[in-house]
């Protein structure tokens, strides 16, 4: 029996897990994939926002100024590169200048420190990558980057340095009321006793309620799609630059990345598929072509990955946190669920307390994460050293990147632990750079094998049946059947 | 600090042989630094023959090819350092370059008079070829795929659908198809292959493999591991064509869809590339825009067969032993300008006076038949040679003697003139 079990494993169940940890508390987090961070938090903008898009009195509104204001000091603690870049909303003429004209009335009533209106010469002044077409900008200095699948790593790594369980490849089917709380059980036949529960499970938040009766909420994905440029494209703007939003859409932005890349995106449209994560040739011809329009210098010769993302919307378009009959409900967390996440978890914490979870203080909480080196992060000095202590952090195996042996070997033993080439990828970038994994592809296969003491045809690009080898040479289809 | 005069970053087929050429003109502090466990660069998953022609007179394995050269190199002893990576370049105050490496010995810091650039290329990646679709398992590059098979035994895959008719593509074809696999399909975007005929011949239509000439892949499908791929005919401005969409069952897609030399390192040092060989911008010499700092093999434009790789390879190694002699390698310098139908020179610049010949590299960029190369300064032709036939695919060659280009005036182009009809 845990005090409290934890559904989802993305960027809001993982910083809800931590926040529990600091109380006296058993946590189980319970994830359907095998990895953390594998729905919406794995594909989006990766932006911290200021908090000046959501209307005034909203849930989005509020726990996003909240939110960013603690993002420095989380990211911290867990050893997640944030930049406070600042944000700029470009307005190309009289009806959007009108429009940041309101954004600006929204972000002083949502408390948005420091936002303030720019000609288009003073924009240009502070970004000259801009269009010559754009006629102003709200500027707003606390919008930040952050990346949002190595914060739920990170995150989900120090719940568990502090005592929290991961339960992955638990896809919760059944949900039963027992007398001290509830019954969860997986699609695999295991189950769950716990006492409260939080039902962070994003694009599968209503039906998760559903299954613990509450029918009332109903979320579909509307997809995302994205270019990523090569990082030597990551300083053609400082900024994240949105643009106005409009009639004809919500525009696209172009930011740099924490990783030092250029991120163009996202796309806007409405699925019925949950799982349809397929990026497509009208989108991303889109993405480019409203991408130029803020920034026309922008190189789309030096793409080096498109993907796509989800957002999980709820009818109502706000976040919905409903705490009834031991169970919290956090659902409808679309943008700006990242920028919120930090204090949508401390909401949580408290909302479970009011429902009667006992929070006493865990002495023992450690916030700061563990840093496992960083290779590429470090000077030539700490390189030596570290090398001297462990010569697998000499061994560099992706040289996009420049990531080492070491590190990897690091991502699958620690937590939350690596067990596939993508969890490998989001843990220490190799496979992430401009040859995407062509030469360290089969080096990773063959560490992912060694450490986990599997044969190399076990080996996945992301769990399930998503094998990246067919087999031994020599061996036909029926031999292995 | 470590002081060499030459450090030859990379030790595959050209770092080899410049190295081999270096020492032959009397370098004898130099060392080659290479990433993999043995020397010798992709050749030495390049299992199958047709190496070595031109070179050597007979056909080798990959293994074989780049062989020869280790023993030259050991015979001389010159020291090649592996395992090690070369993380940064930068040229010195006092003319010398900083290597700075990085092995599971340590950090490694030398201070070389004169770099030989041999880092090759990479594939060009199914994000940078931008194709939609979901991103299941079984996508890979040609050359990781031949990494698999042919280096680590396993087979990537047992349906295969290949996008790009690149040499290490229709080699994939026929090595896939050798350990079991079907090939279901080749598919090129351009009217023509970008590979050589004779892969074409020997590994796609001995094994009767289809070569979808104007086709693309416009989605890959599969959630977990590819189950198939649509793919399409193109018009001639290389839009799919949406009524000749098929889909293909497949649970691999392999890319040969061109190489980029890496030259990241080279970006570092802040030397000039040639936008659109992606390697630097070299004269005569091979001398980059850093003085002292050579560039040789894929990395500084690819080739088709390694035997060219070798011949420049060993011509920048004698110009840094020159260099490191003392010997005038500056000069006044002339532009080569590639127009009407060539899309690049090599070298692209040319110092003046001539010590030799001159053997000018080009690639065209379309098929040609009935061609005349036309070399002119200005409004006078200098040379021209007449050719049946210039694809892309090949790389071409001439050589310019040394009396040709006495007295030029001003900067060489290099076109075609037709005389049938381009293709």
């Amino acid at each position: 029996m845990y005090d409290v079990a934890v559904i989802g494993a993305g960027v809001v169940g993982s910083l809800t897990a931590r926040a529990l940890t600091r109380y006296q508390l058993s946590v189980a987090v319970l994830e359907r994939a095998e990895d953390v961070a594998m729905g919406t938090s794995k594909a989006n903008s990766a932006i911290v926002h200021a908090g000046f898009d959501a209307p005034e009195g909203s849930n989005k509104a509020l726990f996003n100024v909240r939110g960013n204001a603690m993002m420095e000091e989380t990211a911290h603690e867990l050893g997640v590169p944030f930049q406070r870049n600042g944000s700029m909303v470009l307005a190309f003429g009289p009806e959007d200048e009108e429009k940041i004209q309101e954004l600006y009335e929204r972000g002083q009533k949502n408390g948005v420190p420091g936002l303030c209106i720019l000609t288009g010469d003073q924009a240009r002044e502070t970004e000259p990558a801009l269009s010559p077409d754009v006629t102003a900008a709200l500027l707003a200095p606390t919008g930040g980057i952050v990346c949002p699948y190595e914060l739920t790593i990170a995150a989900c790594g120090n719940a568990m340095d502090n005592g929290a369980a991961l339960l992955t490849g638990f896809e919760v089917t059944g949900a039963e009321r027992t007398a001290e709380g509830w019954r969860l059980s997986a699609r695999d036949g295991r189950t769950l006793d716990a006492r409260f529960v939080v039902n962070a499970a994003g694009l599968y938040a209503d039906q998760v309620a559903a299954l613990m009766g509450d029918e009332s909420l109903h979320i579909h994905p509307r997809r995302g799609e994205y270019l990523l440029l090569d990082r030597k494209e990551g300083r053609t703007v400082s900024h994240t630059l949105f643009q106005t939003p409009s009639v004809m859409g919500k525009g696209v932005l172009v930011t740099p990345t924490v990783d030092g890349n250029l991120l163009l995106g996202p796309t806007s449209v409405d699925l019925a598929d949950k799982e349809d994560l397929s990026s497509t040739a009208e989108g991303l011809a889109q993405v480019a072509k409203l991408a130029s329009r803020s920034v026309p210098s922008v190189a789309l010769r030096s793409v080096i990955t498109s993907f796509a993302g989800l957002r999980a919307c709820e009818d109502g378009h706000d976040f919905v946190l409903r705490a009834e009959n031991h169970a919290l409900h956090l659902a409808g967390i679309e943008s700006p669920g990242l920028s919120a996440a930090p204090a949508l978890a401390e909401e949580a914490v408290r909302l479970l307390g009011e429902m009667g979870c006992p929070l006493t203080p865990n002495p023992d909480f450690q916030p700061v994460r563990p840093h496992s080196p960083v290779f590429r992060r470090m000077d030539n000095a700490a390189r030596a050293a570290l090398i001297q202590q462990d010569p697998r952090y000499g061994r560099v195996v992706c040289r996009c990147e420049t990531v080492t042996e070491g590190e990897i070997v690091a991502a699958i033993h620690q937590n939350p632990p690596a067990r596939d080439v993508d969890g490998i990828k989001r843990r220490t970038r190799s496979g992430m750079g401009r040859c995407q994994g062509g030469f360290c592809g089969p080096q990773v296969v063959e560490i992912l094998a060694r450490e986990l003491g599997i044969p190399m045809e076990q080996v996945t690009k992301m769990g399930g049946g998503s094998r990246m080898l067919a087999g031994p040479l020599g061996e036909t289809e029926e031999e292995k059947a | 600090m470590k002081e060499l005069d030459l450090v030859i970053i990379g030790g595959g087929p050209a770092g080899l042989a410049a190295a081999v050429s270096a020492y032959d003109a009397g370098v004898r502090s130099l060392l080659i630094l290479d990433r993999e466990q043995q020397a010798g660069g992709i050749l030495e998953q390049c299992i199958h023959n047709g190496f070595g022609l031109h070179r050597f007179g007979e056909e080798l394995t990959g293994p074989e090819y780049a062989a020869r050269y280790i023993d030259e190199v050991k015979k001389r002893e010159i020291p090649v350092q592996l395992e090690t990576m070369v993380l940064d370049l930068q040229p010195l105050p006092d003319g010398s370059k900083l290597v700075t490496a990085v092995s599971s010995g340590g950090m490694l810091e030398l201070k070389a008079k004169a770099v030989i650039l041999a880092m090759g290329c990479r594939e060009r990646s199914r994000g940078a070829l931008n194709i939609p679709g979901t991103r299941p398992a079984g996508i890979y590059t040609a050359g990781a795929a031949q990494k698999f098979v042919n280096i680590k035994g396993y087979l990537p895959g047992r349906r295969v659908v290949i996008l790009g008719s690149g040499d290490i593509g229709l080699i994939m074809a026929r090595r896939m198809t050798l350990e079991g696999a079907k090939v279901e399909a080749v598919c090129e975007l351009m009217p023509y292959s970008g590979g050589l005929n004779r892969n074409i011949v020997q590994c796609l239509e001995d094994f009767g493999i289809p070569l979808l000439l104007s086709h693309t892949i416009v989605e890959i499908h599969g959630k977990e591991r590819v189950t198939g791929v649509t793919i399409a005919q193109v018009d001639e401005n290389r839009r799919p064509i949406p009524e000749t969409r098929q889909e293909i069952p497949c649970d691999t897609v392999l890319l040969s869809c061109g190489l980029i030399p890496e030259n990241e390192l080279t970006t570092a040092a802040g030397i000039p590339l040639d936008p659109v060989t992606s390697g630097a911008v070299v004269d005569q010499y091979r001398q980059t825009g850093c003085p002292g700092v050579f560039a040789c093999g894929n990395v500084l434009h690819v080739h088709d067969l390694v035997d060219y790789v070798s011949e420049e390879a060993a011509l920048a190694g004698e110009s840094a032993a020159a260099w490191l002699r003392g010997e005038s390698l500056s000069g006044e310098s002339v532009s080569l300008i590639p127009k009407d139908g060539v899309r690049y020179l090599v070298p692209q610049q040319l110092r003046l006076p001539l010590k030799d010949d001159l053997r000018l590299y080009f690639r065209v960029g379309a098929i040609y038949d009935k061609a005349t190369v036309e070399v002119r300064c200005g409004e006078k032709l200098i040379f021209s040679r007449k050719r049946p036939r210039l694809v892309p695919g090949e790389m071409e060659s001439l050589v310019l003697k040394k009396s040709l280009l006495e007295g030029l005036d001003g900067p060489l182009t290099v076109g075609l003139s037709l005389e049938g009809e381009s293709k």
